[in-house]
């Protein structure tokens, strides 16, 4: 009797955790806490707590703070793909190492697709919910529905990726895929399937929130908040989302008939039979460059806050800063052929796309000068926060200029595909991107939380990101130079490279120590919350914009009255002004207009997610219910007129009067 | 309404909401047009895209999306004057003529799978499948949409509600006009050439 109408190609032969001993224990491990959590919130009676208060949340910070935890559980998946990496090739000269080839590729590959887009942009759309609409003086985004429904696609597409490890196999192809490797000839497995329907998945959910953004930016600023006089935050923040939404699109087209291909046996991209690969790759990088700077610039946003806030001064060359953003907004658009400059474009296309990539190191300077200008006679204070800003400024120009280096064609012959490359763009992410997150996370944390995290495990904790990342990567600069060429499960003796990849390795330990002093610090800060050092008021950083404004933690409507505003940098202004002797006024509360909750948003995840599960094993049953399921969903809400209320003015003054007790500004 | 506070116009965002979302489809359609731009190469393909192309008939498949439109117009129109009945006739003719666009589609795609040039031929004829394919499964979703539109339309009437949302689908049905002008032109009228 056959299974196939109920199992699709799922046999247990695919379990791959029963019979693989690497596997094993992490997917046990992963098997216990998806057991242990729901009998935890069984036990304690937590269910409808976490169906009211969190899942079916559409409140923008709540949203933000699923979004962070999604994001440092997934660093740890990331990172433990890292370590194992490491620890590979420090073994593997001139033996085999203890990770089968395959295994290996799966894990470079699983690290690549974990960092972007299920750990970096959920950090970042972590912060943006968190702080874009208190920094515009909006109660809350312009589409909280639409967003509540971005974050689940994302969660649904990270489930995916990590039920992979046990169930199946994932794709051992390389972050980005490319054909003919990844088509079906070369990857008959599902590892390509998974990769395809989980970033499908998460990518419409992106591209969801890009919109999201966009419209509660341009909409929803509160009055007298001009564009040129949006914190820099915001701008990059809308800068990346007009990036989002030119080129996910892109990426669900490519990624699409990457999926033809396989399924349908057509030929898009196909070797033979009239496919070309190269139109894959300039497709996946027509999304991937821009990719890049969605992280960056809204790093490069937190930046500018962060800086001017522990410098004192307001942010040297606000406009410039504003220009600088949308150039590289622009110019991220047209230097996508730099990653494949070896692929056959011929010099006069290779000169053109070199040029417009050093051109782009221009505005990327500007900015290193305005921080730097910034701190120039500052009153600078060293929280933790302005101490990756300083290891960012010196890390990234590093990182930038090795890229620099690269963009000349006839360099990166010499370089492509080298463990320089790796070292590159780990030095602009790592040093750019993450370092400017966890800026982020610290500084905005009181603002969410109500406390401040511990300093002396966040110094810690930084100073071993720090040092580990040079310790983990400058050797990798070296090791390209020597020859070394990345994606490598093990190597020959006679290359005398292991010495620079135990180095590495150690490196590795090191940022390995900086991630557990990150939890100790969470963990220490909550159970310490109440103690004197880590008490916050609304302002704890003395800062300059709106959010600061607000109690901390932030009621859920953010504004009790809705702020207006006549400055850059107001709620600074407002605090002269006040100091100058400017009397603060009663505020005078009117009810306020609130979404209401839905679960709406995570039952159509949850059915994208039966569609992608279906599809990966053939499975049509499940496929038929996902697609019945987000159809019924979404036509259900549209029928549904209960989604609002009114927040009533008597609740306001409680809820203030709690918060603010001196009645402050 | 003196007594909330500052409010922005919930209707005014979400159209700007959907107008975004509608450039990001047309990103997606660009994307699908230059993967046929480069490998619709008739060298490629069984019988060249020309043997196939029926200009006639694809003509009156034209007609009928362009005529859909003007009657979705007049769907439109009704609603503003809140005749229910009377939107609800132009809707169902729209769907009419939506529905004979889809289905004659539908019997070109059959027809080309059945004389040997199905997608998995070449990679011409996989971008002219992907490319007519996706905006053929934009306009069936136009269809279910509508469907949804005649029962709320049923149930509610026109109230602010259906009028905003009749006013994204006539956004979204004119935009899919809009490309299949550029799929007639770039995929029929330079192929048969």
């Amino acid at each position: 009797m056959s299974w196939h109408w109920l199992f699709g190609n799922l046999t247990i032969k695919e379990l791959a955790f029963l019979h693989n001993p690497i596997i094993a224990p992490a997917f046990g491990m992963m098997i216990l806490a998806a057991v242990t959590v729901p009998l935890v919130l069984t036990y304690k009676r937590k269910w409808t707590w976490l169906w009211t208060q969190w899942i079916t949340t559409v409140d923008h910070k709540k949203i933000g703070v699923m979004y962070l935890i999604l994001a440092f559980i997934m660093l740890v998946r990331g990172f433990s793909d890292a370590l194992l990496m490491r620890s590979q090739q420090a073994i593997a000269s001139g033996n085999m190492g203890y990770l089968p080839p395959h295994h290996y590729n799966e894990i470079f590959t699983a690290h690549g697709v974990i960092m972007i887009f299920f750990m970096a942009m959920p950090l970042m759309f972590g912060l943006w919910n968190l702080v874009v609409p208190i920094q515009i003086g909006a109660r809350d985004v312009a589409f909280p529905y639409l967003n509540s429904l971005s974050f689940w696609l994302t969660v649904i597409g990270a489930m995916l990726v990590n039920i992979s490890l046990g169930i199946g196999e994932f794709a051992a192809t390389g972050w980005l895929a490319y054909p003919p490797l990844s088509g079906i000839v070369y990857s008959p497995g599902v590892g390509v399937d998974y990769y395809i329907w989980a970033l499908q998945i998460s990518g419409i959910g992106t591209l969801l929130a890009g919109i999201n953004f966009i419209a509660t930016i341009v909409k929803m600023r509160c009055p007298g908040m001009t564009f040129f006089r949006l914190p820099i935050f915001v701008w990059t923040v809308l800068s990346a989302s007009i990036l989002i939404v030119m080129v996910f699109p892109v990426l669900t087209v490519t990624l699409g008939l990457l999926f033809l291909d396989r399924f349908f046996d057509m030929h898009f991209f196909t070797m033979g039979m009239g496919g070309n690969a190269m139109m894959y790759i300039n497709l996946i990088w027509i999304w991937g460059h821009p990719e890049v700077y969605i992280l960056i610039l809204p790093a490069f946003g937190v930046f500018s806050e962060v800086v001017a806030t522990f410098c004192k001064k307001r942010l040297f060359g606000y406009n410039m800063m504003v220009w600088a953003t949308l150039s590289i907004c622009f110019m991220s658009f047209i230097v996508w052929l730099h990653h494949f400059f070896t692929m056959g474009s011929g010099a006069n296309v290779n000169a053109f796309f070199g040029i417009a990539t050093m051109i782009i190191a221009i505005p990327t300077g500007v900015k290193v000068f305005n921080w730097l200008f910034t701190m120039y006679r500052g009153k600078i204070h060293f929280y933790t926060p302005m101490i990756y800003a300083v290891a960012f400024i010196s890390t990234f120009a590093v990182g930038g200029m090795t890229g620099v280096l690269m963009s000349v064609p006839a360099v990166d012959f010499q370089l492509h595909n080298s463990l320089f490359l790796v070292a590159h763009f780990h030095n602009v992410i790592v040093g750019g991107v993450i370092f400017g997150y966890f800026a982020g996370f610290i500084y905005w944390f009181p603002k969410i939380f109500g406390f401040k995290l511990n300093e002396r495990l966040g110094k810690i904790s930084c100073t071993c990101w720090v040092v580990g990342f040079y310790v983990a990567f400058m050797p990798l600069y070296i090791l390209g130079l020597m020859g070394m060429t990345r994606r490598m499960s093990h190597y020959p003796a006679d290359t005398g490279w292991q010495p620079f990849l135990i180095v590495a390795a150690i490196g590795s330990l090191l940022v390995a120590a900086g991630i557990f002093f990150q939890f100790v610090q969470i963990v220490y800060s909550v159970i310490n919350r109440h103690k004197p050092e880590h008490a916050c008021e609304s302002d704890p950083w003395d800062g300059r914009t709106l959010e600061w404004s607000i109690p901390s933690p932030a009621p859920f409507y953010n504004f009790a009255v809705t702020p207006t505003v006549s400055d850059i940098d107001e709620f600074w202004e407002a605090k002269q002004r006040i100091k100058a002797g400017e009397k603060i006024v009663k505020p005078v509360y009117r009810a306020i207009h609130m979404p209401k909750n839905t679960g709406i948003g995570f039952v159509i995840a949850l059915m994208s997610g039966a569609i992608g599960f279906g599809m990966i094993w053939e499975i049509y049953w499940l496929v038929i219910l996902g697609v019945v399921g987000v159809l019924a969903a979404w036509i259900l809400r549209s029928f549904d007129t209960d989604v609002d209320y009114y927040v009533q003015p008597a609740e306001i003054r409680k809820i203030e009067s709690q918060a603010l007790p001196e009645g402050k500004v | 309404m003196s007594q909330i506070d500052t409010h922005h116009d919930q209707d005014e965002i979400a159209h700007f909401g959907f107008w975004l979302y509608i450039m990001s489809d047309c990103l997606l359609f660009a994307a699908l047009f230059a993967t046929f731009v480069v490998l619709h190469d008739p060298a490629y393909a069984v019988h060249g895209i020309k043997e196939f192309i029926d200009l006639k008939f694809v003509f009156a498949e034209t007609m009928f999306l362009l005529a859909s439109s003007f009657t979705f117009g007049m769907a439109i129109l009704s609603s503003y004057h809140h005749h229910t009945k009377k939107v609800m006739f132009w809707m169902i003719v729209t769907m009419v003529l939506g529905g004979c666009f889809v289905a004659m589609e539908l019997y070109e795609f059959a027809h080309l799978i059945h004389e040997g040039n199905g997608p998995a031929v070449s990679g011409a004829m996989s971008s002219f499948f992907a490319l007519v394919g996706t905006h053929g499964l934009h306009v069936s979703c136009g269809l279910i949409w509508m469907l949804v539109m005649l029962v709320q339309l049923a149930v509610f009437g026109v109230n602010s509600d259906v009028q905003r949302r009749l006013g994204y689908l006539s956004v979204f049905w004119t935009f899919l006009d809009i490309v299949w002008i550029f799929v007639f032109s770039v995929v029929y009228l330079m192929g048969a050439l």
